[in-house]
Formats: C-alpha cells, structure tokens, sequence
C-alpha cells in the first residue's frame, strides 16, 4: 500500500473509528524557526526538541507532571547497585514503534534500542558516531563520556547502565531530550541502504506523534500514534508551521491560521491580554538571573562585605525597569518550583543604611569595583548592562564606586573564568528538576576549579550536602539536606540572586489541557480542541 | 524598423565582428565578476563573530580535544587560503558543498527551495509589469496631469517603501483587519501537498483537490504585492520616462502627421522602441527582487532560498551561505547577461553599430 493511501486510511479510522464518527482533530502550533536536525542527541535549539522528542520520542524515565519526581515512563522498572556504578532498567513490553513510508519496524521496543540510542553518543568507534557530523551537544555537555562506561541489553527487556563513578543525577538527565530512544532496526536498515542519516531527519520514535511531512522552512506534519503506550492523543493531527515573525505569528492567532503559537513579542501581551479569544499561558522558568561576587579578591572574600554589597541594591526596581514585568523576584537560587515545601528562605532586604553600617563594621572605606555585565540578552537577565547601571547607582549611595566592563560574548565568558571580574551578571537554567544538577556546576568546588563557578567559591559542606541529597531516595531527608545547603549559601552569599524570567504561551480558547512545561518547550500529547 | 533594412553587402563581416566582439565583452565581464563573487561570499560570513561549530553546540560549549577535531573535519583549521582554494576547486567541479547543520548538500537544498523563491519573483515580476507598464505609458501620455503626478508620487514612494514595514502593514490590514488574506505560508494546511514540481500553483492543480490551487493563489497575492512593489516602481517611472523621450522623436511626430490613430502611435510605434531601455530595467530588478526575497520570505513565512539564507547566516553554516550567495549571483549574473545580450539583439544601435 502507497504511504498516501496509507495516510488517507489512518486518517479515515482516526475519523471513523470513534464514537459517532467524532470531528478530526487538528492542531495547528506556529513555531518560530525550522529544526536544524530531527534527532535530538544531536542538537541543542527548542525547535529541534519540539518537532523531535517533545512529540515523536518517549524516554526511560519521566517526571511527574507538576512535580520533581521521577516517574517510570519506556523503562517501567529500575534497581540501582548500592555502590551507585550500576542502573538495571527493566523495559515496558510490547511498546510499539512508529511506522514511516520508507520503513515498516518489524518489532517492539528492545533492550538494543536503548543500547544503539546510547551507544551511539558514546562509542566513538559505533558506526553512526559520526553520522550527521556528530555533535551530540547535551551528551557531552554534562561529561557523560566520562561517567558513562558502557550501555549493554542483559536480555530484550533489560538494559544495563554501568558508569566510571557514581553520578547520582542519572535519573534525572535521562530525563532529558538528548535521551530520547531511537529505533535500531530502523539505524540498522539505513545503514545498509547507505543512507543512515534519514535517521536523523525522518525520525522514528515510540511517542504519541509521528511525523508524516517535513517541508523545510515551511511546515512539519503529524498524525496521533494509534498504537501509543499512554493511549492514543485526543488530537488527530498535529501541524507545525514555520513562522519566524513573531507579529505575523500573533496575527495567525487571530486569523485562526493558528492554534497554539510560539515565543509571542513583548510588545503584543497587552493586546493578547484583551483579546477574547486568547488565553495567555503564564510560565515562570526554571532559570535565574544573579550577581556572582569573586571571593577570591579582597575584600570580596568577606561575606559581611557580600552582604552589605546585596543589601544595598533595589532588586525590585530592577525588575520593574529590566524586566518589565517578564521576571519575577527570585530569592533563592534555585528555582522556587524545585522547593517541595515551598519554604524557600529569603534573602535580606534592600537597606542602604544597613548596608553602610555593615561596610564600616568590616572596616570598608573607599572601595572601587569593576561590574562584568553579559554582552548576551537571555529571559533571564534581559539587559545586563542596564542592570549593571543600577546597581552602579544604588551601590554609590553607600560609597563603593564601580565600573562597568562591558567586553564581547567569547571575552566575557574566557575573561569572567579566570576571574577578571569583581562581580559578574549573567544566568543559569534548569535542564531537570534536580537541584543538584542546578546548583553544582555554578557553586560547586569542582566547578570553582575550572572557573565555571564565577563567584570562585568553594565550601565542602555545601558540596557534600548537595552530594548526600541527590544520593538519597527518601524525599523528606532530602528536602532537609536542601535546606541545610540553601542556609550556607544564605550565610556566605557568594551569589545574589536577581530574577526569574515569566514565558507566556498564548492560544486559541479552543485549546484545551496544554500544560506549559516548567523547563520550557511545548508538548502536545494529551492537549485537546474543545 | 531598423531591423527591417538589410544590411550593405560590403559591411555585413564588420558588422558580425561588432556583434560577437560585443557578446564576447559581455561573457568576458562574467568570468572575473563570479571569482569577485566567490571571494565576497567565501570571506564576508568569516567576518561576522563566531565559531561554526560553537554554534552547533549552543551555551553547553565542548572540549578542546573535541572541538578541534570537528574543526578538522570540517576543513576550518587549515589556513584561509587553502579554505577558499578548496572552494573555488570543489566548485569548479560542481561541489557546492555540504551544510554543516543539516549535513545536506547545500546545491540539492537550494534546488529544493528556490522553485518557492522562483514562483514568487515570477508572480511579482508579473504583478510589475501588468501595473507599472500602462501605468507609466499612461502618465506619459498625461504629461502633468494630476494622474502623472499621483502616479509618479506613489512610485516614489513605493520605491522607498522598507519591505518589512510595508509586508507587516498590509498583513495587518487585508489578513487581520479585512480578513480577505491568508497571513503567511503558500498554501493552507489542510491541503497535503508532497512537491512534485515544487511550484505551488502547479503542484495543487496536479493533485486534485478541490480548493487547493484557490489556496495557494490566496497565499501568494499579499507577498506577490509585497516583493513586486519596488519593481513596479521603477518599472512605471522607467517607462513613462522611455516614452517621453519617444513620444517626442520625429517618427512619431510623422505618425500623427499620416493620420494614424493614437493607440497606433503609442501602442505600436512608440512602445516598442520605449520597451528597450524598460527591459533593461527587468533584467536588473532580478538582483532586486532576489533580494527582496530575503526580506518578503521571512515574514511570510515564506519556504524559499531567501528564508533559508537568513537561517543559514544565523546559524555560521557556512557552506550554506558561500554556495547560497554564489547560486544567487550566478543568477543575478546570468540573467542581466541574458538582458545584455537581448539589448544587443534587440538594439538597432548595437546591432548596426559597425555600419557608423
């Protein structure tokens, strides 16, 4: 059967087959740009995740919708060795893979999958390392090469993670995109027609969507996995559009050429907000935008100097000038929604007086500062140099006087690393929900040594604190562990936490069931058209 | 006309020397003007800050070790010169290379993309001269009446008209106000279209379905109005110009005087010889509108090699922008070579130039 037919026909039982012939269901979602690639391993861009795994791949594990647990979701089971070197998963059974116009998958999801998804990102010598250039941007980006020893299938049902040394994040980096599983019959199939790299941009996949069209810079089609593990998607059919203009993607909104868009301009929120027939999804991400103070330098290495520095900037007057009302407040530095107990402590409030007489208690007079501000506008500090301005001000009110240093991207990042700079303004974002993962490669001692770390701080409770809590399964201790870190990073602020950035994602009323994601991107399973 | 009158005998061989002494000039100019083209291309995107493959990795960075190795893959730690060398070599031998980001070849995506750049300047072009030619024979013929000055005013402003601006005003107007318009795309998404020629307006009558080819016209008309404003500007003033300067010669003076009637005189004896500076004009819109493309393509959402260009500097793929800009002038170039040559065809005062 052609794959046209085949098409016509899924999209006839997909009509037909439901309760009185129920109404085909057709989402469109204007996105901003085209993906690079549609495999995830091998790009690091929303749009690549969007159109790729967010729809067409499932992972081993999952978290838990509007939580930080890890849920079960390909692999339905796992054991980890008490030493934490091994991770047995035990693989969902009779999980089916999508079917393409060029390759018909002749069984289940297996163990090997899971070992050729690794695998490929690890083995250099594997034959698809190289396929497609062979950048595997977030596999190597959090040093898996070096944690991971080898991927292997015990059985058709169970994969075994062996790593170097104990990496308690695991579960929660499997969560993300990069490890996606692919299909090995269909790898092996490209390769021995000489064409692995359609692997790449013709995916195929276990998810809830899978792609029928892709016309580059133009659109990405979907129809619901019929066969989907978690059921099949209330919606039938899934359209992606490539609208790189976010006014011309606003007006496709409103013409209904749109259901869901992507990244709307600031400028249009107030007119959304008044619009009827939108409703603006509200986001608060999982990012942070802070001053880090070099505790290397003098009198910087003096927490008493760190805090009367703090105390005296008007964070919220940054926030309203900066921000503009696309940030919130952030007074920890992670994310408030990793906080299960919602008990985030809170930073000491603006006091310029306070501040002065904290100054002359550390015997503090005339002291002159250089402020680094990052050439790069991201949500989560929009305008560095601006917020390096008013903190300019607010810090001359209590006698410091500070340069701002403004410098190129690449010379920010070299500079601030060998620590040039007394105080630096740039961002960190969530990639999981582990506060762990968040907090060690921007406090941690490790990162302190190679300069990732711009406050150059290094405090071994802090770091075996982080440790123990990411090690332990039992939520309550691990809640205490956090709390006990976040109050030695409250007593030594060697960072001061700014804000956070505020996504909106506006669409039609007739959506229904979208649920922003707290790490960012659009997923559309379970969404619906009322 | 003067193609009318036969040559004399004993000038015909200077008067062919002329005619090929004038292509060979004409082809002569091509060779040195693709090697300038191949070296802007080549060097202007290394110009711009950063690292092709720091970009393919995004903030997460990657190893030395790492780094260097892609960069030897891709050919870029060897010197500058022995880059360009290379790609002047390999497009000698047809290569236009292999896009780093999507690992394509860059000749088979722009092949892929350009019939949507094609369709586009096409129906502009056409949108141009359907307007801008009687339009300005027209304001020719009515020299300084209020409709030559409206005329003239509107062209000049069409002319300075910014793309992006007027795009957005008129999808603000027709597509959200009016409703009359599609927004953006070539065709609705309702219609599943698989490219057969890649022409849209084609491709939707050939598969059949009802409404398809309503569609896909509906998509083109607000970026057709949009990339044809500037030509038909120019188009309108170039031929009320051209006709002006005909409309005065003593051919036409001795029209009127043998009684002939004015759509005789204007359509048959003065346009055809004010048609020769006006097709000119078209063949170098072709640059224009190549370039009006890139700007029309992105905020129409439009598929062509204009939107794909844009991407491609955006993301330093390199091979993508040095085989994208060069395809594009090798058009651009051809095709005002195919102008020269038609002028010199078409020209009494070219073609008889070795008779003076």
């Amino acid at each position: 059967m052609n794959f046209r037919r085949y098409l016509t026909a899924m999209l006839f039982c997909l009509t037909f087959a439901g309760e009185a012939a129920a109404q085909v269901k057709t989402l469109v979602f204007c996105s901003e740009e085209s993906p690079d690639i549609l495999n995830p391993q091998l790009s690091f861009r929303q749009a690549a995740f969007d159109a790729s795994s967010r729809q067409v791949h499932d992972r081993l594990v999952a978290y838990e919708p509007g939580t930080a647990e890890i849920v079960p979701s390909l692999a339905e089971s796992w054991q980890i060795s008490e030493d934490g070197l091994r991770y047995e998963f035990r693989l969902r059974p009779n999980v089916p893979f999508h079917k393409l116009r060029h390759f018909t998958p002749s069984r289940p999801l297996a163990a090997e999958d899971v070992v050729f998804s690794f695998m490929r990102q690890l083995d250099p010598k594997h034959p698809y390392h190289e396929v497609s250039g062979g950048i595997y941007p977030y596999f190597r980006g959090l040093g898996l090469p070096k944690i991971i020893k080898s991927v292997t299938a015990e059985d058709a049902g169970t994969v075994i993670f062996e790593l170097k040394s104990p990496y308690p994040a695991l579960l929660s980096t499997l969560t993300l995109d990069f490890a996606s599983i692919l299909s090995a019959e269909y790898a092996d199939a490209m390769l021995a027609a000489g064409t692995p790299e359609r692997v790449d941009r013709e995916p195929l996949g276990t998810g809830p969507f899978q792609m029928i069209q892709h016309q580059r810079d133009a659109l990405i089609r979907y129809v619901a996995h019929p066969g989907y593990w978690r059921g099949k998607a209330p919606l039938d059919n899934l359209v992606f559009t490539i609208t790189p203009d976010a006014t011309v993607r606003y007006q496709k909104l409103r013409d209904r050429e749109c259901h869901v868009v992507a990244n709307p301009d600031p400028a249009d929120l107030p007119a959304m907000t008044l619009d009827g027939d939108v409703t603006l999804v509200r986001q608060v991400g999982m990012d942070i935008g802070y001053m880090a103070f070099n505790t290397r330098k003098p009198p910087l290495n003096d927490p008493r100097v760190r805090k009367a520095l703090a105390m005296a900037i008007d964070r919220e007057a940054i926030l309203k000038d900066v921000y503009q009302g696309l940030g919130r407040p952030a007074t920890t530095m992670v994310p408030q929604g990793l906080w299960s107990r919602g008990g985030a402590p809170s930073l000491p409030p603006t006091d310029p007086d306070g501040a002065r007489r904290l100054l002359e208690k550390a015997g503090i007079s005339g002291l002159e500062l250089e402020i680094w501000p990052s050439p790069v506008a991201r949500p989560y500090m929009p305008d560095a140099r601006r917020t390096a301005e008013m903190i300019r001000d607010d810090w001359l009110k209590i006698g410091v006087e500070s340069k701002i240093v403004m410098t190129s991207g690449r010379d920010f990042i070299k500079q601030t690393m060998v620590g040039r700079h007394d105080v630096a303004l740039f961002g960190w974002i969530a990639e999981t929900l582990d506060r762990s993962l968040f907090l060690s490669p921007i406090l941690g001692c490790e990162a302190a040594a190679d300069g990732a770390n711009r406050s150059f701080w290094c405090n071994r409770n802090f770091d075996r604190l982080l440790e123990e809590a990411a090690r332990t399964s039992n939520p309550s201790e691990r809640e205490t562990l956090y709390e006990l870190a976040q109050s030695v990073l409250d007593d030594e602020l060697p960072v001061l936490p700014i804000a956070r950035s505020i996504s909106f994602t506006p669409m039609r009323n007739e959506v229904v069931n979208y649920r922003g994601s707290p790490l960012g991107g659009h997923y559309f399973y379970g969404v619906d058209l009322k | 006309m003067g193609g009318d009158i036969p040559a004399h005998p004993a000038l015909r061989p200077l008067h062919r020397l002329t005619v090929f002494r004038f292509f060979i000039t004409r082809f002569g100019m091509v060779v040195p003007t693709f090697f300038g083209v191949t070296v802007v291309a080549f060097f202007l995107i290394r110009l711009i800050p950063g690292d092709p493959i720091e970009l393919l990795v995004g903030e997460r960075g990657i190893d030395p070790e790492r780094h260097a190795y892609l960069l030897k893959e891709f050919g870029y730690d060897r010197p500058l010169w022995q880059q360009y060398l290379g790609f002047v070599g390999n497009l000698l031998q047809g290569d236009f290379g292999t896009s780093i980001v999507s690992r394509e070849p860059v000749l088979s995506e722009f092949l892929t993309l350009f019939p949507a750049t094609i369709e586009l300047s096409f129906m502009a072009i056409v949108f141009a001269l359907a307007i801008g030619l009687p339009v300005g024979i027209l304001a020719a013929v009515r020299r300084g009446s209020v409709f030559d000055h409206t005329v003239m005013g509107i062209s000049l402003t069409g002319y300075s008209m910014p793309i992006f601006w007027w795009g957005l005003l008129l999808i603000i107007l027709f597509s959200g106000i009016l409703g009359w318009t599609p927004v953006s795309g070539r065709i609705s998404v309702l219609y599943y279209i698989e490219p057969i020629t890649g022409f849209m307006l084609i491709d939707s009558l050939l598969i059949d379905e009802p409404g398809a080819f309503k569609s896909a016209f509906r998509h083109l008309i607000l970026p057709t109005i949009v990339l044809g404003t500037i030509p038909l500007a120019v188009i309108a003033r170039q031929t009320r110009s051209a006709m002006l300067e005909v409309l005065g010669e003593d051919y036409i003076r001795t029209a009127h005087a043998k009684g002939l009637g004015p759509a005789r005189i204007i359509g048959l004896h003065a346009l055809r010889n004010a048609l020769i500076p006006v097709i000119t004009t078209i063949g170098l819109q072709t640059g224009v509108l190549l370039a009006g493309a890139i700007l029309t393509e992105t905020i129409f959402s439009w598929p062509g090699v204009g939107n794909w260009l844009v991407n491609s500097i955006y993301r330093r793929d390199y091979p993508s922008v040095q085989g994208g800009i060069l395809l594009i002038a090798c058009i651009v170039i051809t095709v005002n070579l195919l102008v020269d040559l038609a002028y010199g065809l078409i020209n009494p005062r070219i073609r008889h130039a070795g008779r003076s």
